[in-house]
C-alpha cells in the first residue's frame, strides 16, 4: 500500500468509522439497560434510510439551492430520526415489553427481535420492491478540500461532522442530564433503581428512543453514501454490533471507539487484501481483540468472569 | 410438591385496574385501551403485509394500493378489534376459569399429573415411540414427490441440525450464532474428499467415507473454534461465533480456487454402498435419503439420549447454571465446554454431509447467516434442552415455509414466520414441549425465584 493509498482509504475508512459508531451506540445502549442483543436494530436503521427516500421521492426536487440542501438535510435529520425513534419505541413495546413482563428467558428476547428484524426487513422488501433504490443527495456532493492528494467530499464531511455532534449530545445525555442518571441507574442495576424510585419501564422505552433515533439517522447517512434497500441493514448492523463488543459493551465510549476502529479495519483491507475480503478483516479484528481482551478494548466488568 | 400461592391472573389485573383509578389515569392510558390502539395499528401492519406486491415505478404504490384500496384495511381492522373485543369482554367459560385456577396455584400443575403418569410408564412410552416411527417411516410413501423433497431436503435436515445445536445452546448454554459454519464445513469436506471441489484430493472417496471425515473435521473445527473462546461468556461467545460463520462463508465465498467459489461444487456423487452381498446406490429418489437420515437421526437422538443423562449431561447442566459453582464443584469446564463445541460441530458436519451428497450441489448461498439465526429460532421454538420439543418445533418451521408457499408470494414467507416467532415468544417463551427441568426454572423464575436462565450472567451493565 502506497502512502497515496492510505490517505485514499483512511478519509472514507473515518466517514464509515464514524457512522458504525453511531449505529454502535444504539446497540450497546439498549445492552446497557436489558442485557440483551437488540437484533432489530439494523432494521431501525433500514426504516431511517426507507422513511428519508420516501420523503425525498414526494419532495421532487431537482437541483436545490445551497438553502434549500441546507432544508433538505436537515428534514431527512428530522424524518430518519423519528422513523427510527418511532420504530425503536414500537419494537421494545412489541417484541421486548411482554416478554419483560413474563420474566422470559434471555434467548426468548433474542428470538423475539430476531423475529420482529425477519419481519420489518421483509415487509419493507414487499412494500418498497426488493432491488435497491438509490436516494438523490440533496446536494452537489463536490470535493470540499484534499489532504494530501486525497479528496474529501461534502457527504464526507457532513457524515463525520453530525456523527461527531451526535456522539458528544449523548455523552452529554447520558453523563450530564437526569435522563441520563436514569438510564446509567437501570444499566447499573434495574431492581435497585426500581425501588430509588426509577421508573424502569419510562428508562428502557427512552433508551430505545434514543437508540432509535441515532440508528435512523445513521440509515439517512448511509443511505446517501450507498443506497436503501430492505437489507440494507444487515450488514452494517452486524458490523455495529461487532464494533460495540470491541469496545467493550455497554460502554458508550468504548463503542465509538469500535466503531471507528473497524470502519478503518474494513476500509484499509479493500486495498491491502481485496475488496472482497473487507468484511472478513472486521470479524477477524473482533476475534482478535476478544482473545486478548474478552471484554473489550475499553472493557466492562462482566458479572463474575475471571 | 411444592406449592407456591400468588395472587390469581384475574386479581392482579383487578389491582391494576383499581390503580389506574387511583391514580387517575385518563381513559387512553389504560391497559385495555392502548391494547385496542396496539391492534389497530397491527391491523395496519396486516394490511400492509396482506397488500399488493412493489411496483419498480412508484415506491408509493404498494403502500398507497393497501392503504386506500377497496375494504382491505376496514376488514382488517374489524378483524382485529373483535379479537381485542372477544378476549377483553367474553368471560372466561368456568371449566378453563378453574383449570387457570388450578394451574395458577401450584407450581407442578397437578391437573396434569394423571394423564403424565400413565404417559410416564416406560411400556407406554416405548409403545408410543414405536407408533411415531412407524408412522414416519411410511410418510414418504403417502405423500408427493414435492413433499419428499421438502420432507428430505428441509425438515431431515434441519432437523439433525437442530439436534446437534441443541448440545450447545440447550444443554451446555453456549449461545451459539453461527452454527452453520459447521454445516458448511461439513458439506465442504464432503464435496473435497468425493473430488468435487477445485483443490483435489489424495484419493477420492465414496461420499459414505467422506461422511466420517467431515465429521472429524468438523469437530476438530468445533475445538478450535471452541478454545480460544472459552473465556467468552453469552453475548460475547454470539458475536465471535457469529464472526466465525462470517469468516467462513465468505472463504467460501471468495476463495474460488479452493471452494469454487460462488459457483460452489457441483457433481457430488450420491452416496454408495457395496459390501459384497450389499450394493445399494442412493440417486435422485428422495425417499431412500429419509429413510438414511431417519437412521442417522435415530442413532444420534438415541446418543444424545443417552449422553443427557449421563456424568456429560449434568456437568452441562451445572455449567449451564452456574459456570462458577460448577467448575468450584470439580466439574472441569474447559472439558466439558469443548465437548459441548465438538459434539454439536460434529452433527452438523454429518448434516452437512448429507445434504451434500443428497443435493449433489453446493454453494455460499446455502450457508448464509441467516441459517444460523434460523436454526437458533427452530431451537428455541422447540423448546430448547428437550430433544423431541426441538425435533417437532424444526419439522414445523421448516415445513411453514414450504407450505406458505401455496398460499402467498413465495418471497413473503419469512414475513409470516417472523410474526409467528414474535408471538411465539411472547405467549409462549419456553417453546411447544420445554424439557421438565426447563418447564420448572421457569415457573419458579416467574413466580419470582431464581433466574430463567443463567445463560449470560447480568453483566451489571453500565453506562460509561
Amino acid at each position: 500500500m502506497t502512502v497515496q493509498e492510505f490517505w485514499d482509504y483512511l478519509i472514507p475508512g473515518i466517514a464509515l468509522g464514524a457512522l458504525y459508531a453511531v449505529i454502535a451506540i444504539g446497540y450497546t445502549m439498549v445492552y446497557g439497560v436489558l442485557q440483551l442483543i437488540n437484533f432489530a436494530h439494523s432494521e431501525v436503521f433500514m426504516v431511517g434510510g426507507f422513511a428519508v427516500l420516501m420523503v425525498f421521492t414526494k419532495i421532487d426536487f431537482n437541483d436545490p439551492s445551497v438553502g434549500m440542501s441546507v432544508l433538505l438535510v436537515l428534514l431527512g435529520f428530522a424524518t430518519a430520526g423519528f422513523a427510527g425513534a418511532g420504530t425503536a419505541f414500537a419494537l421494545e413495546k412489541v417484541a421486548y415489553r411482554p416478554l419483560r413482563k413474563r420474566n422470559a428467558p434471555r434467548l426468548a428476547f433474542l428470538i423475539s427481535a430476531i423475529g420482529a428484524s425477519f419481519l420489518l426487513s421483509n415487509l419493507a422488501g414487499k412494500l418498497f420492491g426488493r432491488n435497491n433504490h438509490s436516494l438523490t443527495i440533496p446536494f452537489e456532493n463536490k470535493k470540499v478540500f484534499t489532504v494530501m492528494n486525497a479528496q474529501v467530499t461534502v457527504l464526507q464531511v457532513l457524515i463525520v461532522c453530525s456523527a461527531v455532534i451526535m456522539m458528544i449530545g449523548l455523552d452529554l445525555l447520558v453523563n450530564r442530564t437526569k435522563m441520563g442518571a436514569g438510564i446509567r441507574a437501570v444499566a447499573q442495576d434495574a431492581e435497585t433503581a426500581g425501588l430509588m424510585g426509577v421508573d424502569i419501564d419510562k428508562v428502557i422505552s427512552r433508551t430505545f428512543i434514543v437508540g432509535g433515533l441515532l440508528g435512523g439517522i445513521a440509515g439517512f447517512l448511509f443511505a446517501m453514501n450507498s443506497s436503501v434497500g430492505y437489507t440494507m441493514g444487515f450488514f452494517p448492523g452486524i458490523t455495529a454490533f461487532a464494533a460495540a463488543v470491541v469496545g467493550g459493551i455497554g460502554n458508550v465510549r468504548g463503542a465509538m471507539l469500535g466503531g471507528l476502529l473497524l470502519g478503518l479495519v474494513e476500509s484499509f483491507s479493500s486495498p491491502l487484501f481485496g475488496e472482497e475480503w473487507r468484511y472478513v478483516s472486521a470479524f477477524v479484528v473482533l476475534i482478535l481483540v476478544l482473545m486478548f481482551r474478552p471484554t473489550g478494548i475499553l472493557g466492562e466488568r462482566l458479572g463474575r468472569t475471571a | 410438591m411444592s406449592t407456591i400461592t400468588r395472587p390469581e391472573a384475574d386479581e392482579r389485573d383487578m389491582v391494576v385496574m383499581d390503580l389506574a383509578k387511583l391514580r387517575r389515569v385518563p381513559w387512553y392510558r389504560q391497559p385495555r385501551w392502548t391494547r385496542l390502539f396496539g391492534m389497530v395499528l397491527a391491523a395496519a401492519l396486516l394490511a400492509l403485509a396482506t397488500g399488493p406486491n412493489a411496483s419498480t415505478d412508484d415506491i408509493f404504490f404498494s403502500v398507497n394500493e393497501s392503504m386506500t384500496d377497496g375494504v382491505r384495511l376496514p376488514v382488517c381492522i374489524a378483524l382485529m378489534v373483535a379479537f381485542w373485543a372477544f378476549f377483553e369482554f367474553v368471560p372466561k367459560a368456568p371449566v378453563e376459569r378453574a383449570k387457570a385456577t388450578a394451574r395458577a396455584n401450584t407450581v407442578d400443575m397437578p391437573a396434569w399429573q394423571n394423564t403424565k403418569k400413565a404417559f410416564d410408564k416406560t411400556p407406554v412410552k416405548l409403545g408410543a415411540l414405536a407408533v411415531v416411527v412407524v408412522v414416519l417411516a411410511v410418510l414418504p410413501l403417502f405423500i408427493s414427490t414435492r413433499w419428499n423433497q421438502v420432507l428430505v431436503g428441509n425438515v431431515a435436515v434441519y432437523v439433525l441440525l437442530a439436534i446437534g445445536l441443541n448440545v450447545v445452546v440447550g444443554w451446555a448454554g453456549l449461545l451459539d450464532l453461527g452454527f452453520i459454519a459447521f454445516f458448511a464445513i461439513g458439506a465442504y469436506s464432503t464435496a473435497f474428499w468425493t473430488g468435487s471441489l477445485p483443490t483435489k484430493p489424495p484419493v477420492e472417496l465414496n461420499p459414505f467415507l467422506a461422511m466420517p471425515i467431515a465429521v472429524v473435521t468438523c469437530l476438530i473445527a468445533g475445538v478450535l473454534l471452541g478454545a480460544p473462546t472459552l473465556r467468552l461468556r453469552g453475548d460475547y461467545l454470539a458475536i465471535v461465533t457469529l464472526g466465525f460463520h462470517e469468516i467462513v462463508y465468505l472463504i467460501a465465498n471468495n476463495a474460488n480456487g479452493f471452494s469454487g467459489g460462488s459457483g460452489g461444487a457441483t457433481n457430488i456423487p450420491h452416496p454408495s454402498v457395496h459390501l459384497g452381498f450389499l450394493d445399494y446406490e442412493w440417486e435422485l429418489d428422495p425417499k431412500p435419503y429419509w429413510w438414511l437420515i431417519m437412521g442417522m437421526a435415530a442413532v444420534v437422538v438415541f446418543l444424545f439420549i443417552r449422553l443427557e443423562h449421563s456424568r456429560v449431561g449434568r456437568a452441562w447442566t451445572a455449567i449451564r447454571e452456574d459456570e462458577i459453582a460448577a467448575a468450584a464443584n470439580g466439574v472441569n469446564t474447559v472439558k466439558y465446554k469443548l465437548m459441548a463445541f465438538a459434539i454439536g460441530a460434529s452433527t452438523s458436519g454429518l448434516a452437512g454431509g448429507v445434504y451434500a451428497s443428497k443435493t449433489g450441489f453446493i454453494s455460499p448461498e446455502s450457508f448464509k447467516l441467516m441459517f444460523s439465526v434460523l436454526v437458533l429460532a427452530y431451537v428455541i421454538f422447540g423448546g430448547m434442552g428437550s430433544i423431541w420439543g426441538v425435533m417437532v418445533g424444526t419439522a414445523l418451521l421448516a415445513w411453514l415455509p414450504e407450505y406458505l408457499k401455496d398460499w402467498v408470494d413465495e418471497n413473503d414467507r419469512i414475513t409470516y414466520l417472523g410474526a409467528l416467532l414474535v408471538i411465539m415468544m411472547i405467549y409462549r417463551p419456553q417453546g411447544l414441549i420445554p424439557s421438565r427441568r426447563r418447564k420448572r426454572e421457569l415457573t419458579l423464575a416467574k413466580e419470582g425465584i431464581g433466574d430463567a436462565d443463567a445463560m449470560t450472567e447480568p453483566a451489571g451493565g453500565r453506562i460509561a
